[in-house]
């Protein structure tokens, strides 16, 4: 595999000047301007609904619901209202949204780092450690990630709130977890969720480190644990840190698990609970969607763009989370 | 290749720290609490003090599961080696009677026996540790609770009473889940096809033009924004106001501006159902055409070079080499796109929560099991989605397959 491929990415940079792949080539004949157009024209398209909401959270209330936000290059008035009252407004019907904000952080930040954890020592063990059944196990795991979440949603709640029992018998008393400490099913169901996806992930690179560098360092009498920590978890970090992104943007932007196992108090609720009920109950006051949106927006936007190398590189490796 | 990733991966090792970046902006934003909301913030104080046991508790877990795997294998390997011990002290009386001496025997011939027993032996125990809480949490979080909905979903709405394959029939009975499920049908088979077409020409398009990465990014951006907040986005592209009134909605003005009247377009089946797509084709497209794209540029340039003294036009470059070429990417793609379409829930709950005809299953599920109570059929739809799923897979299993013969 590496034999074939490697000759052509090497001589592909030697000759920068020359158009070397096929789509360069179309593109090029494909008389230029018409191409252009039509490129910047999906840019366009692709750009203008997020761009029309970013300019209208910063229009005054009046004009965001009397006049099309492009007329605001005609008549330009800015504030930053809208933000104010969304994120700290003291009345019910406004946002509230540094609360839900706060209540993101802190689902988001357990919530990748377990399943994060985790699935690298999984994935370690699948890799690299002799035992047996290990495929089955594998691959017992990696179809898991087939199983869509909505199969778990009903069971995994009535374990959060009744236990579990068989027969009469409890096997497993109820969490009867209330306010804040719902953040730990919410933490819970996240971590379960992600595993498969994450094992498969984080296998496809640990599977691939050099054999040689494994039964050297096995050799000179290093534990499997001592392997783990100093050998391949300083070589998997681009690998970790396509998973984190994945995992960051997924559960900051998810709403079915939230809905379901945070409930839609502002003790546990994210920002994606919130604005959806802000949608629901309040569709038309555009001055709070569109503050609030943008919100929620700017966090994950920040971490994508700013770690965009290491999404793209897990997104090549592992396909799409399920 | 060892090299190569190597660099790479400290030159990761250098960068990541830098992942400090976007915590800074929302601290700031803490800080400059208005003083009437700092009341409010004592609110956060308990939520906070979750995050702190939260983090507490991972590195408790994860630290102590480290630590014990470091102190089984010494533990074991201590009760080897007195086991070796005892085994060379019970062997020695034997010793003299070979030639070589006791030195050599303990020195030279043991360590390479040991050292091929090091690396092949079977280390069951140590795996399960290694395994422990992904296999824990996989159990009871997944595995358990998916075949208890399978049981539910031969149960009554209170999970009471056998009611046999009534949930299943009903869900083709019933006119309005009836549509849920064609509904759904159109979603599969116009997001994927569309989203990766459009991914794919675009990915052609800009592939070596001058603002390649700017142009990327742009068509990418949405894959980081939550379905919540994309649906909130297009569902002011779609707001309406009666004709007498300037429209605020983009898509109304523009229908205005052709001399249409000014339509509620969220409450008009089927055209709603289309609105909701573009919504997901907006989402995805990115996705397709960041891994099109990768895939068009790994393609050799030997084989566009034959093609090109062979004298091929664009057109043919284009559905002879390039689209043979990204196969195997295009279906992956496909799969994937397909797979995340059949789950979709957020849009249509945000937008129109499955009124005016718009309902797909995951959302119909979620209405169901948690709003109507009715857990039967809630649990029905969820397997009914799983099933439709397997196909997908399936099919994607059996590329891969035919892949790795050729």
């Amino acid at each position: 595999m590496t034999t074939t491929t490697s000759p052509a990415t090497a001589t592909a940079p030697a000759r920068p000047a020359t158009p070397s792949t096929p789509a360069a080539r179309v593109r090029k004949r494909l008389n230029s301007p018409a191409a252009t157009i039509a490129s910047i024209l999906i840019a366009v398209l692709w750009t203008v609904p997020t761009f029309g909401l970013f300019i209208s959270s910063l229009r005054p209330e009046d004009d965001i619901k009397t006049t099309g936000w492009w007329t605001v290059f005609g008549n330009p008035r800015f504030t930053l209202e809208n933000y104010q009252e969304v994120l700290f407004g003291r009345s019910a019907s406004s946002g509230q949204l540094a609360s839900y904000f706060v209540n993101s952080l802190v689902i988001t930040i357990p919530s990748v780092l377990f399943p994060l954890a985790f699935a690298a020592l999984a994935a370690y063990a699948l890799a690299w450690i002799n035992f047996r059944g290990r495929d089955w196990v594998y691959i017992g795991v990696f179809a898991l990630q087939i199983v869509p979440l909505q199969m778990a949603l009903v069971p995994l709640l009535s374990f959060f709130s009744e236990g579990v029992s068989l027969g009469g018998v409890t096997l497993l008393p109820a969490w009867n977890l209330s306010d804040e400490e719902k953040f730990i099913q919410v933490w819970f169901a996240h971590t379960c969720f992600a595993l498969p996806f994450a094992v498969f992930l984080l296998h496809n690179f640990v599977s691939q480190l050099p054999k040689d560098l494994m039964e050297a360092a096995r050799v000179d009498g290093a534990s499997h644990p001592k392997i783990f920590r100093s050998i391949v978890l300083p070589l998997i970090v681009p690998a970790l840190a396509a998973f984190a992104i994945f995992q960051f943007l997924w559960v900051w932007n998810d709403l079915l698990v939230a809905l379901i196992f945070a409930g839609g108090g502002n003790e546990v609720a994210p920002l994606t609970v919130r604005l959806a009920e802000l949608a629901g109950t309040r569709g038309s006051e555009w001055q709070r969607l569109t503050s609030g949106a943008f919100v929620s927006i700017v966090v994950p936007l920040i971490v994508f763009l700013s770690l965009q190398r290491y999404f793209v590189r897990g997104l090549l490796a592992g396909g799409v989370k399920g | 290749m060892t090299l190569v990733r190597a660099a790479a991966a400290t030159a990761a090792a250098r960068t990541v720290p830098g992942a400090g970046p976007p915590r800074r902006p929302f601290r700031p934003a803490l800080r400059t609490v208005p003083l009437e909301a700092l009341m409010d913030f004592a609110d956060e104080a308990p939520k906070l003090l979750m995050l702190l046991y939260g983090l507490l508790a991972f590195a408790v877990v994860v630290g102590g599961l480290l630590l014990l795997l470091d102190v089984i294998p010494s533990w074991f390997a201590r009760r080897r080696e007195a086991a070796l011990l005892a085994a060379s002290t019970a062997t020695t009386p034997g010793a003299p009677a070979r030639s070589t001496t006791p030195a050599d025997d303990a020195g030279g011939v043991p360590p390479p026996r040991r050292r091929r027993s090091v690396v092949n032996r079977r280390e069951g125990g140590l795996a399960l540790f290694f395994l422990l809480p992904t296999l824990l949490l996989l159990t009871v979080g997944l595995v358990i609770p998916a075949i208890r909905t399978v049981v539910l979903s031969f149960m009554d709405g209170r999970s009471e009473n056998w009611v046999g394959l009534r949930n299943y029939t009903w869900m083709f009975a019933q006119d309005e889940i009836f549509r849920v499920l064609t509904n759904t049908l159109i979603w599969v088979i116009v997001v994927p096809l569309v989203a990766t077409s459009v991914g794919l020409v675009y990915a052609v398009l800009v592939d070596r033009a001058r603002f390649e990465a700017a142009a990327k990014a742009l068509i990418f951006m949405p894959m980081a924004i939550s379905f919540v907040g994309a649906s909130i986005i297009w569902r002011f592209v779609y707001a309406y106001r009666s004709g007498e009134y300037e429209q605020i909605g983009l898509l109304n003005q523009i229908w205005v501006l052709f001399g249409g009247e000014p339509q509620q377009w969220l409450q008009n089946p089927p055209l709603n159902t289309f609105l909701l797509i573009v919504i997901m084709i907006w989402i995805q497209a990115g996705f397709a055409m960041v891994v099109l794209s990768a895939a068009i540029k790994a393609i050799p340039a030997d084989v566009v070079e034959a093609a090109r003294l062979d004298g091929v036009n664009p057109w043919q470059m284009f559905w002879r080499i390039t689209l043979p070429s990204i196969r195997p990417a295009l279906i992956v793609v496909v799969v994937a796109i397909s797979i995340a379409t059949l789950k979709v829930f957020d849009i249509v709950r945000t937008t129109t929560n499955g009124n005016y005809e718009t309902g797909v299953i995951a959302n119909e599920m979620y209405n169901q099991a948690f709003r109507f109570g009715q857990t039967g059929q809630g649990s029905a739809l969820a397997v009914f989605l799983f099933v439709l799923v397997i196909p997908i897979v399936i099919y994607q299993i059996r590329n891969l397959r035919r892949q790795r013969e050729v």
